[in-house]
């Protein structure tokens, strides 16, 4: 009788990811990644406000008519749209289902309380509950318009200016700015941790560029509600 | 030295447990925690009470049975094994709060000592390596280099302790077990199980209903044994790294 050669037949690979913490948790940092690289980007963009409603409009134009004649109308920022959908849906379940775990796994509190830091973890959870709230308005706000009274279509800038001429427009844009800061801080560490690109040689390096992120991303992103309130842009 | 200790007490596994206050006196403060410890179960046992159990075995830092949450800090105030902290580390007249570890993982056996035989399934998923038994292999025969003969030396250090469980908001078991994947995976004894040693042993840490890692950093702190929070940046590594491969076979 012959014997099985194969005695270690594995789940596939996407299962034995999933399935695992470790590997959840990497969905989460490439997912997070590839949102900050669009935040990234998105904040650059947004920072043409600066010069003007033509120069921003015509951006807004340009990013429909992006790769073509290659790609038609409007596919590359589909293209784009369906990315980052896939990327905060993994994000949010993977969140949502280690959170879950990790709240499980420790049910009985110590009765001698320590300010602990778990901060980092709690502002990652509320963070990225704002996060989620707040992507979900500014979708319905900016590009659909569904929320958003007289929302003009194909003229972004009449419909930022608007948008920050209300006072709950700029508190929910600011607190969710300072949101993003918060989760960049700890996440872009975190996800370089999961990928296992961490080392005691890097740490310096890789936190001072989790800073620096945190920081322009902020400060970009906030620039624009500023520049409206105080007139600069008008 | 004269204290006041807040001790959880709890009956069996099923029971419902809450803190006791009990007085000593005449500490001193030589005594080691556990020696304090003894010195109020001696006179609860004149008083014909139920002594606080608890678990220790060496006594000497290396054996990783003491095991207690005193005033919020796994194995108390200084950097180092319940047995191996003194009384000096306290003041006459504290109030000292002392609690079992506590995760899911590790379920109360009575009083302050907890089940972590959770740990041992994770070391049976391959914290192990192969090798013929017999007389000593030679010395030489398998040569390693000094950096990764010091790399698993630090992670060698682990003495299963629990006490990184027991600090972490999520109740995770991940520095106790990249501890021990970093150190059998850097060297060649370890490494015909490289890729098998980290699944299995993550998939049982994760089957054991322990918590995932938030890189609060809570077990790196409270580890008496100085285990890095780097750690588990390597095992991390090492399970994208086996993942992939195990993806091609
Ligand atoms: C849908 C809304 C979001 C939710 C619910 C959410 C939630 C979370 C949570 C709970 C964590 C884990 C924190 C920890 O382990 O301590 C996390 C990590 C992370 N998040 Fe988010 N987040 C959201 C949006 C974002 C966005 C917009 C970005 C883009 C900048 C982002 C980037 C990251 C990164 C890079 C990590 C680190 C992953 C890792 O630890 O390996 N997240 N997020
Ligand atoms: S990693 Fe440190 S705290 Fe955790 S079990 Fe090992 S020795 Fe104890
Ligand atoms: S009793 Fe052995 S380490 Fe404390």
């Amino acid at each position: 009788m012959a014997l099985a050669t194969r005695t270690d037949r594995r789940p596939s690979f996407a299962r034995t990811v999933w399935d695992s913490s470790v590997g959840k948790k990497t969905v989460m940092a490439v997912s997070g990644l590839i949102m900050l690289l669009y935040l990234v980007v998105h904040m650059l963009g947004n920072l043409k406000i600066f010069f003007g409603a033509a120069e921003f409009d015509g951006y807004a134009h340009w990013l429909r008519t992006l790769g073509e004649p290659f790609l038609h109308h409007e596919w590359a920022l589909w293209i784009v749209r369906v990315v980052l959908v896939v990327a905060v849906v993994a994000h949010a379940v993977a969140a949502y289902q280690l959170s879950r775990r990790d709240i499980k796994a420790r049910p009985s509190k110590y009765v001698h309380k320590k300010a602990r830091t778990s901060y980092a973890t709690r502002t990652m959870r509320w963070g990225g509950i704002i996060l989620a709230l707040f992507i979900v308005w500014h979708v319905l706000d900016l590009t659909t318009g569904t929320v958003h009274p007289d929302f003009q279509a194909g003229h972004p800038y009449q419909n930022v200016i608007d948008t920050f001429s209300t006072w709950y427009g700029n508190v929910i844009y600011i607190v969710a700015v300072l949101a993003v800061g918060l989760h960049v801080r700890h996440g872009f560490w975190s996800a370089a941790q999961t990928l296992g690109a961490g080392s005691r040689t890097r740490d310096r390096a890789l936190k001072i560029t989790a800073n620096a992120l945190a920081l322009v991303l902020t400060v970009g992103f906030v620039s624009v509600p500023v520049a409206v309130m105080t007139g600069v842009v008008s | 030295m004269k204290l006041t200790l807040r001790v959880w007490r709890q009956k069996n596994a099923d029971a419902d447990g809450a803190m006791s206050t009990y007085e000593v006196d005449g500490i001193s403060p030589d005594m080691s925690f556990l020696e304090m410890l003894d010195t109020l179960n001696e006179e609860l046992i004149l008083k014909g009470e139920d002594p606080v159990a608890f678990d220790h075995d060496c006594r000497e830092g290396i054996c990783g049975a003491c095991s207690l949450v005193i005033n919020g800090d796994a194995h108390g105030p200084e950097r180092t094994t319940t047995c191996q902290l003194h009384m000096r580390s306290f003041r006459d007249g504290d109030t000292i709060d002392v609690e079992p570890w506590r995760a899911a993982a590790f379920p109360v056996v009575k009083d302050l000592v907890v089940d972590r035989s959770a740990f041992d399934r994770i070391i049976q998923a391959g914290g192990y390596i192969t090798a013929p038994t017999g007389a000593a292999p030679e010395a030489h025969a398998t040569p390693v280099p000094k950096p990764d003969a010091d790399f698993a030396f630090e992670h060698a250090e682990c003495i299963g302790c629990g006490a990184c469980v027991a600090a972490c908001p999520n109740g995770s078991a991940m520095l106790f077990t990249s501890s021990k994947v970093n150190h059998l995976n850097v060297l060649p004894q370890g490494a015909p199980e490289r890729e098998t040693r980290v699944l299995d042993m993550v998939a049982q840490m994760d089957e054991e209903g322990f918590g995932g890692c938030t890189l609060a950093g809570e077990c790196a702190t409270a580890c008496p044994k100085g285990i890095p929070l780097m750690s588990i940046t390597g095992m991390n590594k090492e399970w994208l790294r086996a993942t992939r491969k195990a993806g091609k076979r």
